[in-house]
């Protein structure tokens, strides 16, 4: 097409400047990189190296270099990256392995970068075409078509149909469930009510069972603050345990 | 059509004006299929017809140009006037995609039916927030689930795809061939 001439960028250079921040992609100094192999191949064009002989020790140093630089990176991102790394760094051990003569001389040997070089070769080819996509649709947005007649779907404003608008509906009611949850407060007690509560219990009588007083209790924190009440009230000398049988019931009795 | 009368056969100029008319009108890019129904004439008949009202945009050098898009015919604006055209719209280019969604597209638009995983194993990254703002802006659907363990989704490219690329349809797009070639090169 000869329109696209007029329209052509440098996808190198114009892409920063275009494209937003999104989770997907990371933003160093020198421009934006969508994944670890893009990463790779743009360090691989910048030492002018043959993707078929990738330099690995001085490309892996280049690598752990940027990858250094990446901050604050979504985690899975992250880790895509550090993937990354840790191949380049297999790959550079096997290569300083002295390699043992095969015993068959015919048979070939595997290349270690062989299938790092396959996968950025297939992913350098999608990058192509996405370029091809990219050039499209900016002549595309060169193009314009005929307003829509005048009708409710050309009014931006109310550029929506009902599904639009249940999809809205629904994510305000899914929100509006979360902030609910978060704003419930569990009553909770303090150990110093606990304790109150305990000498409270032993105003009325002399003795407690230690599994009963647990079982009354209905909230794991309650179960845990009263245990730590009745740890206090012994060290305190307030009460004193008993227990008649190996795992048995402990009983709490009121010192005198 | 519920044409009682017999009609007098129509002259072609007619037929390429009725058809001039009827995409003048039309919201979407209509089908050559569509235009025979309305017209009620032979596909053969339309599609020299929609030949001949093309040739005349391109004839008298108008700023209107008559083109096949997603599976139909359109008349739009010639790019080269995008500048005036912006001007007196007032509208700025929309935002571009990210060069993760271009690319998950791009492996998306060939491999079509395509599942995550598949576009993780090109790409090397996660796709998943670019898959999402390719189905947000509709130029991707899901085509089913892929029988294999786990059963993942698989997606294709949509009719917006075609329309906002500017395709006829997906036999338009280069061959990825072409692409593999250049690859490898510095």
């Amino acid at each position: 097409m000869e329109q696209i001439e007029q329209f052509s960028f440098d996808f190198q250079t114009e892409i920063p400047h275009i494209i937003r921040e999104s989770r997907d992609e990371i933003r160093l100094q020198m421009g934006e990189f969508a994944g670890p192999l893009d990463l790779l191949l743009y360090l691989i064009k910048q030492e002018q190296a043959n993707i078929f002989d990738i330099p690995i020790a001085r490309i892996t140093d280049e690598y752990l270099k940027y990858i250094r630089l990446i901050k604050s990176l979504d985690t899975s991102l992250a880790a895509d990256f550090l993937v990354m790394a840790a191949t380049l760094i297999e790959i550079k051990s096997k290569m300083l392995l002295p390699r043992e003569i095969s015993e068959a001389p015919d048979e070939e040997i595997e290349d270690p970068r062989r299938e790092l070089v396959d996968r950025l070769l297939e992913y350098e080819t999608y990058k192509n075409a996405s370029q091809m996509l990219w050039t499209r649709s900016t002549v595309e947005q060169a193009i314009f078509t005929r307003g829509k007649i005048e009708s409710d779907e050309n009014n931006t404003e109310v550029n929506s149909n009902v599904f639009d608008l249940l999809k809205i509906f629904q994510k305000i009611l899914a929100k509006h469930k979360e902030d609910v949850i978060l704003k419930i407060e569990r009553e909770e007690m303090s150990l110093a009510e606990m304790l109150k509560k305990l000498k409270a219990m032993f105003r009325e009588r002399e003795q407690l069972h230690l599994l009963e007083l647990l079982r009354e209790m209905s909230t794991r924190q309650e179960i845990i603050l009263a245990f730590i009440a009745v740890l206090e009230l012994v060290r305190m000398g307030n009460v004193t345990l008993l227990q008649q049988s190996i795992f048995g019931d402990v009983v709490l009795t009121k010192s005198k | 059509m519920d044409l009682e009368t017999e009609r007098q056969p129509r002259s072609i100029n007619e037929i390429v004006a009725i058809i001039e008319a009827l995409i003048f009108v039309a919201d979407e890019p209509v089908s050559a299929k569509l235009l025979a129904e309305v017209l009620d004439e032979d596909r053969e008949t339309i599609e020299a017809a929609v030949e001949q009202l093309q040739n005349e945009y391109q004839h008298r050098e108008s700023g209107l140009t008559l083109r096949e898009i997603a599976g139909g015919w359109q008349i739009s604006t010639r790019a080269e006037f995008h500048t005036e055209v912006r001007k007196f719209l007032k509208t700025r280019p929309n935002a571009k995609l990210s060069l993760a969604a271009l690319e998950t597209l791009a492996v998306i638009a060939y491999k079509q039916p395509v599942t995550v995983p598949e576009i993780l194993e090109i790409r090397g990254v996660q796709s998943a927030s670019a898959i999402k703002t390719l189905l947000d802006k509709r130029l991707i659907t899901a085509k089913g689930r892929k029988e294999t363990v786990g059963r993942p989704m698989q997606y294709g490219t949509s009719k917006e795809f075609l329309l906002q690329f500017g395709l006829k349809d997906l036999s338009e797009l280069p061959s990825i061939e072409d692409f593999e070639d250049l690859a490898g090169s510095i």
